[in-house]
Order: structure tokens, then sequence, then C-alpha cells
């Protein structure tokens, strides 16, 4: 062990593990220091500069989310000096911004916009620099990139390359020239990009937003002609509550469904129904595949990978398109929502599916595209029609004038609202898998799963990468070719962990038969559509609401769901059945690597 | 300050020591490689030799810095990036005397124990290329007859300035973006390829090699106490003797005037772009090297026909156009001090306006991430300050 670093910081004495930063040793004896272009998520950059500290016996401040403590130094977040500084460069911020906080999305929610009001910063000390030449960006049907309100603090870059390894952003340019951009310029749409929104929750400002759509789901609330159904994921329930002050991990289901049908919602339903559906239709798919392979010795892509997470499919069609035959074919919760609410849902309530309106309240901005894919049509019409994020529903109930916090609890409407504490912990990273496992392992050995409590530890918690085996014994005899088999997952979030796992699976190499993918760090909890801020601590504290919400169920396994029970009766017979096949499974198709 | 206590001699002393050429093919490498890598370090700290790539930092420490730490590879790289407005002086080394740099690699190569070396040619020194790469090729003959396992290649540079600074020079090795990194951890630490390397200066490596050549007590013998030794001048502007001259380093300013100037000089820019600009009531006091003006070799002259704010305004371009951009003050600040000085000389701003600028720059100067916008208030605080009324009028 190293011999640890003491210091004095603003005259008081500190001591740490060397390495550790100014920044970091600040917040040990609460001070706070201002960044922007900082985030615990991202690799240091050091290039915002508002960070800057004073350090005795150096003529020049130094950037103290880059500068690590040294024995005996003597630091000042304070000084004149530092003051003056920062106010500077907050101001020179403003001088190449586009200030327009009366209509910014962003607007009470972010950085730039608290800075300059902490610093209380002008704008007649420096001329404006703004360059409106750019359009806004509006191609994509997730992302909105804005460039006159980017600050190029890069956290989009660092999000897009450290954390998804996709790389779509980059600066280009030098000088009064460098901005953020895209390969060769494009437009948002035709860029390799997964949509996962990674790059917005880290933004700081509003250059890099969701695309909207809480107007037209206003327009269809007040068209009478429309029945507008609200489905809304698990992990909603995990971050709305920090749209309104709540602390994170605050689960808040009871007064979301109150505030949603307050707002007009003809159907307040849960995603996490469509979630226990998902997990019987894969489930039932890992086991035929598993049937093929180790019964009829037929030759069929094993392992298995998840297909919930449409970032991560989008970018499995560019990346590894050649392994597309290892994705699972089922749909995700969303689009399996909204194929069977335009059909099973219509005909139950007698609806008119032409005059449906399916609106998905999600954590994410990748859905907003997938309910956008040209095959998404199942029903007959476009089985999801506008994607909202947690923080547009946030908004929506804020201008619907309700006070969220002092509402009651209320319950999903019935018919594809209820749910299974499987479902529930579909939000979170390892929460597929685990639900899977409680339904697949029954289904072949008529046993529950051998773990205390129906919890899962090894798929829980953050790790990058983690891993548990499964033996199987004492099958179900039409199972016996599976007995003594070591059934091997892994799960993974965040695409740049998806890229180490991916390159086993290319290689002939990967020892799974099954494995969880999900596009955001900490999985849906961590969206791109989550609230902002999302940082690693504030994941854990949502995942955890959602392991509470599973614990609480009285029922927590998705083939137990009476409500799931009772739609393969009615409607879809049994997995993988024609229908279902027709409604809650998809292709997908080769995307172009660059 | 006594003027007659700055410039001492009163006469400007050439030197002869990097140009002159040798009949005999390294054998000053054949003799030095002799020495251990501490010998080797020791006589470069007894040479007193400081980076000759602007900032001066003393070579000696570098070294030993890269060879104090832990690793299983080391690097050395020849900085030709020569980039500074007004310097010429490297392309003139690596054509005229590659062997004297290849030789200063190859010791700071056995000092720090790398194997591996890389000389980061600027773009429009493509033309360089094929004659230094045969260079290289016989260098490394002998090296093998040495049994020196050390080895060079030619890096081509991207045609940024800021590629010159150490740090963007390795990331854009490592086929990055060219841009700074943070410091610490310095190069000699974490550098090309995350390993402990050394980057200097292509004057500097062909010093190194004259200093084994004559001895450091020989050639510590020229120069000051701070700046030891002689050092190339690229001399442009309004000047009788363009070119590159080898001088004395502690002569001044005014000296360096009357052996340059046209007669009519006004204003002296040292150190090119990064530099300060000296105007003629101050050459006296000036002295050039660490101790006064330290410049990396750019010398420009200007004469009363040059509009001081044309000059200025030439450079504030040129640092537009080449900060790499990251980081705030310099990118936003470069911008306001040229669209500033724009507006205070249309009279749209009021001349108070530059004081304002001013402090901008000292808010460049201690709050940017690099080199390049620490030193853009240098050029810009010595002419608006010496030459107000150019600027207002
Ligand atoms: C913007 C900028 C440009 C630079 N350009 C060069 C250059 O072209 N050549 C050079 O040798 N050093 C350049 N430097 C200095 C290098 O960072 C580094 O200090 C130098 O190569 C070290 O060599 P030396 O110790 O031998 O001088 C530059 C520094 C900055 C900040
Ligand atoms: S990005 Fe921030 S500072 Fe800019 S307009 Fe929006 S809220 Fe205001
Ligand atoms: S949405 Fe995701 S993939 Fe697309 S640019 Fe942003 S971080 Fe990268
Ligand atoms: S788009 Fe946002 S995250 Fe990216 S550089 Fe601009 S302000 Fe920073
Ligand atoms: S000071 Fe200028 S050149 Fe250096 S890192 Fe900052 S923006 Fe880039
Ligand atoms: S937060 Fe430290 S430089 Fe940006």
């Amino acid at each position: 062990m190293a011999e640890k670093i003491q210091a004095i910081l603003d005259h008081q004495q500190i001591e740490v593990a060397p390495g550790t930063s100014i920044l970091e040793a600040a917040a040990l004896v609460n001070v706070k220091i201002p960044t922007l272009c900082h985030h615990d998520d991202l690799q240091v950059a050091g290039n915002c500069r508002v960070c800057l500290v004073e350090i005795e016996g150096r003529d020049v401040l130094e950037a103290a989310c880059a500068t690590p403590l040294s024995q005996g130094m003597v630091i000042h977040t304070l000084s004149p000096k530092v003051r003056r500084a920062r106010r500077d460069i907050v101001s020179l911020l403003v001088s190449e911004h586009k200030t327009q906080c009366t209509t910014c999305f962003r607007s009470m929610n972010c950085e730039l916009q608290s800075l300059s009001a902490e610093y209380n910063v002008d704008n007649v000390t420096y001329q404006s620099l703004l360059d409106e030449s750019e359009p806004v960006d509006n191609s994509s049907w997730s992302i909105e990139k804005d460039t006159s309100k980017c600050i190029r603090c890069q956290r989009c870059i660092r999000s897009c390359s450290d954390i998804q390894h996709v790389n779509a952003l980059d600066v280009f340019g030098r000088g009064s020239n460098m901005k953020i951009s895209t390969f060769m310029n494009l437009p948002m749409n035709e860029i390799v990009c997964t949509n996962c929104g990674q790059c917005v929750v880290h933004c700081p400002t509003g250059a890099l937003t969701e695309r909207r759509y809480n107007n037209e789901v206003w327009d269809a609330l007040g068209d009478p002609e429309k029945f507008v159904a609200i489905n809304t994921a698990p992990s909603v329930r995990a971050g709305l509550g920090e749209m309104f002050g709540l602390a994170p991990g605050t689960p808040v289901t009871g007064k979301m469904v109150a505030a949603l049908r307050k707002m007009g919602f003809d159907a307040v339903l849960d995603t996490d129904f469509a979630a226990d559906l998902t997990i019987m239709e894969e489930g039932s798919e890992l086991l035929q595949r598993l049937t093929m392979k180790f019964r009829d010795g037929k030759d069929i892509p094993i392992p298995m990978l998840t297909s919930c997470s449409p970032g991560w499919v989008k970018f499995i069609e560019h990346m590894y398109a050649d392994l597309l035959g290892h994705l699972s074919t089922a749909k995700s919760p969303q689009q399996m929502f909204g194929a069977v609410l335009k059909t099973y849902y219509a005909q139950k309530k007698g609806l008119n599916p032409q005059d449906i309106v399916c609106v998905a309240g999600m954590p994410c901005a990748a859905k907003k595209y997938e309910a956008n894919r040209p095959e998404m049509k199942a029903s007959g019409f476009q089985d999801v029609d506008m994607g909202l994020t947690t923080r547009e529903l946030g908004y929506m109930i804020k201008q619907a004038g309700i006070d969220f916090n002092s509402l009651p609890d209320e319950d999903f409407d019935p018919v594809m609202g209820e749910s299974s504490g499987a479902g529930a912990i579909f939000g979170t990273t390892g929460g597929v898998m685990e639900a899977a496992l409680r339904t697949v392992y029954e289904i072949i050995t008529d046993r529950e799963i051998p773990f205390s409590n129906l919890d899962i530890q090894p798929v829980r918690g953050m790790q990058e990468i983690k891993e548990a085996s499964l033996l199987l014994e004492n099958c179900k005899p039409e199972y016996s070719f599976l007995e003594g088999l070591e059934l091997k997952i892994a799960v993974v979030h965040g695409l740049t962990n998806a890229r180490d796992i991916m390159n086993q699976v290319a290689a002939g190499e990967s020892p799974y038969h099954f494995i969880e993918i999900m596009a955001c760090p900490g999985g849906c909890i961590g969206g791109g559509g989550a609230p902002i801020p999302t940082t690693k601590e504030i994941r854990e504290q949502r995942a955890l609401a959602l392991y509470k919400e599973d614990a609480g169920k009285p029922v927590r396994k998705s083939h137990e769901n009476p409500e799931i029970k009772q739609i393969y009766d009615e409607f879809l017979k049994e997995p993988l059945s024609d229908i279902s096949h027709r409604l809650l499974h998809t292709h997908y198709q080769k995307r172009r690597r660059y | 300050m006594n003027e007659n206590e700055n410039h001492s001699s009163g006469i400007i002393k050439k030197s002869d020591l990097i140009f002159a050429q040798y009949k005999t093919m390294y054998t000053v490498l054949e003799s030095s490689l002799q020495l251990s890598a501490e010998q080797i370090i020791e006589t470069m700290l007894d040479s007193g030799l400081r980076g000759r790539g602007g900032a001066g930092f003393p070579t000696a420490k570098k070294w030993q810095a890269a060879a104090s730490v832990p690793a299983v590879q080391r690097f050395v790289i020849c900085n030709a990036d020569e980039g500074e407005p007004g310097t010429f002086k490297d392309k003139a080394i690596l054509r005229q005397v590659p062997r004297k740099v290849l030789t200063g690699m190859a010791l700071c190569a056995k000092a720090i124990q790398a194997t591996e070396g890389y000389i980061y040619l600027r773009a429009e020194y493509r033309n360089l290329a094929d004659e230094l790469q045969a260079h290289i090729d016989i260098f490394h003959e002998y090296c093998d007859r040495f049994k020196l396992d050390f080895r060079v290649k030619i890096f081509m540079g991207q045609g940024a300035y800021v590629c010159g600074e150490e740090t963007a020079l390795i990331e854009s090795m490592e086929g990055k973006r060219g841009e700074p990194r943070n410091k610490p951890p310095f190069p000699t630490e974490v550098g090309y390829l995350g390993k402990p390397t050394v980057v200097n200066n292509v004057e500097t490596f062909a010093t190194a090699m004259i200093i084994f050549k004559v001895g450091a007590s020989e050639y510590k013998k020229l120069g000051t106490p701070d700046s030891r030794g002689s050092k190339l001048f690229s001399v442009s502007g309004d000047t009788r003797k363009p070119g590159v001259h080898e001088l004395e380093l502690g002569m001044s300013l005014y000296d360096f005037v009357k052996e340059f100037g046209d007669g009519d000089t006004k204003a002296v820019q040292v150190g090119g772009a990064a530099g300060m600009c000296v105007p003629r009531r101050e050459f006296k006091n000036t002295i050039i090297g660490f101790e006064g003006v330290p410049t990396g070799g750019s010398m420009i002259l200007f004469n009363s026909k040059r509009s001081m704010y044309n000059v200025l305004h030439n450079y504030l371009d040129f640092f537009n156009q080449e900060s790499c951009g990251q980081c705030t003050p310099c990118r936003v600040g470069c911008q306001q001090l040229l669209l500033g000085t724009e507006a205070v000389k249309k009279g749209e701003k009021d001349t108070v306006y530059l004081e304002q600028l001013i402090r901008l720059t000292e808010t460049m100067r201690i709050g940017s991430k690099c080199g390049l916008g620490r030193s853009v208030g240098n050029a810009f605080n010595s002419i608006v300050e010496n030459f107000k009324e150019e600027i207002l009028y």
C-alpha cells in the first residue's frame, strides 16, 4: 500500500490515497469545485477549465479534475485569482453560447445555466461570438443536436467512446472552428449511431437532447376520437421521482399511475406486463435453441443474445451483423406491448385499433427510433406511436399542474396492467437474465430456481461483466437431454463491454449459452432517457428501487402472472405459436459499419 | 536596470559549432557509447544545456526523469515539427547535419535505455524525408557496428502548429487528434504508448552531440550561467541578413539589432508568435536568453514602415486557427482578442476595452491547458502596451 498523500485544501488538512485528484479530495471535505467537462462516468478531460484552483508555489492555476494531489500541496479553491479566472471562463462560454434559457429543454437542469447564475455572469463583458450557421439537427428519431448550445466539453464524445465504443461523435476543426461533429458532418440519422442517448444524459447543456414528442402526445390526449393508452417501463418508476426532487431510488409507481390518469390517458398500463411476455417468448426461444442443439444436434447459434435493448440491437446490426443469428427474435417489451395493444386489447375492449394511440414512457432514447422502425407494424398499424423519455414525462406532469409528491397511490388498469416481480427488474442490468432463469429453470426442472428468496445474486450489481452457471439436474423427462448441463450465462451492460463479449462470440470462443446485453450502463435505469444527472450512485439507487418492487410483489415469476396466463389462453395460445411469431417476434438487418 | 551591466561585451559572438562538418562518420557516437548511461547524463548535466524548443527545460533532467521511471520500453522523440512562425533552423539542421541529430538521439537512447526513436517531421518538410531516411539507414548500420540496439523512424506530422507541443505530438503519433494532454503525468513518465518518453527539439539533440564532441566544460564556456552555449537563430523580417545564424546566448537585443537590423528597426518579435515583442527603447535592456527574453530561435525584425496593428492581427489570426480549440480560455479567448482588437480599431469599443482584453490574457495565461493558450498574452500585451497608438488609430 503506497504512502498516503498529505495536503492542505482551503486550510483543512487532508489525507488521501495517491492518485486522488484535487476534485475528488475536495469532495471528501465537502468543498464544492464547479465542473463542466468532468463526469464521474467518463475519463478525465480537463478542457473546460472551470475547476481551476490555485496551488501555492505555482504561478498558473491547475484543473482540479485533472491534477492529482502531491505530497505537501497547499491548495486554495476560492482565492481571488481563482474566482476571477472561473468567472471569466464562464463568461467566455456564454459569449459563444446561444443563451435561450426560456425556450430550452434543459433550462433549470443545465450546468452552464447554474454556473453562470452562480457567478453572476453578464453578456456585456465580451462580444457575442454566437454562430448560428449550423441548423439544429433533428434528423434522428431519437437525438436532437443543437451546436449553438454546445460548450465543447466533449462529454458526448467520451460517452460514445468510453461507454459505448461507437465513436459516432468527434471533434472537428481547430481553434475558432472547433466543434463536435459526426462522421463527415452527416446528419444524425445517417451515421452509425445506436440512438442510445448516452451522449444526451451526459451532456451538461441543451446541445444534445432527445427528440421530443410531448406535444404530439398532448394533441392525442385532447382528441376525443382517440383512445390514448400509455405504458411505462420499469425504470420510469424508479427515476421519475427525481424529476420532482425526490431522492434517487424513491419508488413512485402509484403516484405515477395517478398522475398519468389525471393527465387524461384512457388507459394506464404497464410495460412490465410486456416484460413478462418477453420472458415467455425469449425464454421459450432459449429452450428451443437448447433443444435443437442438445437433442437434435443441429447447428443453431448459441449463445443466444437478448434483444430487448434497442440500442444494443442497432449496435449489433452495425458492428456484428454476421452474428445476428445469435440474437433472440423476441421483440422488446415496448414493441410487444404495442403489437398486442392494437390487437388483443382492442378486441377485448371493443376498440378500433385505428383509434388507439400507443404511448410508451421509457427511460430510453433508442426506443423512439425503435418505435419508428418500418417493420414494427405487426398489428397492421404503427404498433407504438410515440415514445417519451422519463424526462419528457416529468415535464408533462408539471405542465398538467399536478402536485406529484402529494398524489395518492393508484394501480394500473386491468388487462395488460398486471406484472410480476420478474417484469419489474427488467430495468436493471441482470434483471432480464434473472427473470428468464426464474421461468426457464422451472420449465426444465419443475422446481423453483435454487436461490434463496428467488434472488439470483450473482447477476445483480454493477460489475461490468457478470457470469454465472447453473447445473441442470433432475430435469423433467422431456428435457432429459439437458440433464447435467452446466448452463452458463453472462450479463453485460454498456456497449464497450458488449464488444468484449461479442469478440469472444465472433471468435467462436464464447463459453456461454445465454447472454444478456443492455446498451446503457446499469441497464435501462441508466438509460439515455433517464433523469439527469445519472451517475453510478444514482444508478445503484434506482436499481435498488426495482429490486424492492420485485421483493414486494405477490407474483415473482413471469409465467405466474395471471394476465399472462390469460393472454396465452385467450389469444396467443402458447409461446412461439404462429400468432406469437407474427406479433411478438421480429427480424434484423445488416447495417453498414461506417 | 543599469544599462552597462546588461550588454557586457557590445560585440555579438558568432559561433560555428552546429553546422561544422566533420570528415569522419559517427566517431563521436562510437567514443561516447563507451560511457555508461549515468556518465552520459552526468555530462549533459555538467553542460547546463537547456532545451532549444522554446521552454528551456534542462535536458539532462528530462533524460534522468525518463530513465528513472521503471518501464520495459522507453522512447526517444525528436521534435521536428518546427511550426513557430519565423523559425526555420531545425530544417537547416536536418538538411545539413542530420548525423549530429541522430547521434544526439542515440546518446539519449543509451542514457534512458530506449530502443526506438522517432523524428516527428513537420508536414511541410516532407521533401526532406527521403534524404533523411537515407541518413537513417546508414546510421542504423553504425548502430549495429557499435552494438547499439536502436532504430529511428520518421513520423510525418499533420500540419498543425499545436502538434509541436510534446503531448499533442504524442497523441498525434498515437493516431489521435493532436490535442495536448493534462500534465502531470509528463511524457517522461507516461509518454508515447504510455511509456516513458523523451521529447527534445532537433537542435537540442544536435547540441547534445556537440557537447560530447567538445566536452561539457568547453561547451559551457559559451553563454551565461543561465543560458549556456550557443544556439541557432532564425532571423527574418526587415533584416539585412535573413537566415539561420548561430550566436552565443546572453547577448543584448541592442547588439543583435546592430548586426541584423536595417537601421530602422522599431521592434523585434523574439520567440515567434508565442514570444514577446520588444520595442526599440528596450533593446539595450533586453538579454536574449533564459534570464531575459527566451526564444526557440525565431527573431523577426520590424522597421518603422510596419503597422503593428497588422502584426498583432496576424498573430491573433494565427492563434485563432492554430489553437486546438479544446480548452475554453484559449479557444474563446483567442476569438475575443481578435474581435475585440478589431472593434477597438473600428471605434466600436472604447479604448478601455483593451484593458479588459489584457485581463483576459491573464486568464488565458493562468487558465489554459497548454503553452499555446498560456503564451498568447505575450505578443498581445507587449504589442498593445508598447504600440497602443498604432492599435487604436
Ligand atoms: C503550441 C506549442 C508548439 C510547440 N512547437 C514546438 C516545435 O515545433 N518544436 C519544438 O521543438 N518544440 C515545440 N514546442 C515545445 C515542446 O512542447 C517541447 O517543450 C519541446 O519539444 C521540448 O524539447 P526541448 O526540451 O529540447 O526544447 C511547442 C510547444 C507548444 C506549447
Ligand atoms: S443550454 Fe443551458 S444555458 Fe443554454 S439556453 Fe439551454 S438552459 Fe440556457
Ligand atoms: S446516441 Fe449513443 S451511439 Fe449515438 S452518438 Fe449518442 S452515445 Fe453515440
Ligand atoms: S454536445 Fe453537449 S456534451 Fe457534447 S461537447 Fe457539446 S455541450 Fe458537451
Ligand atoms: S491552450 Fe489552446 S492549444 Fe492548448 S490545449 Fe487549450 S485550446 Fe488547445
Ligand atoms: S471540470 Fe476540470 S477542466 Fe473541466
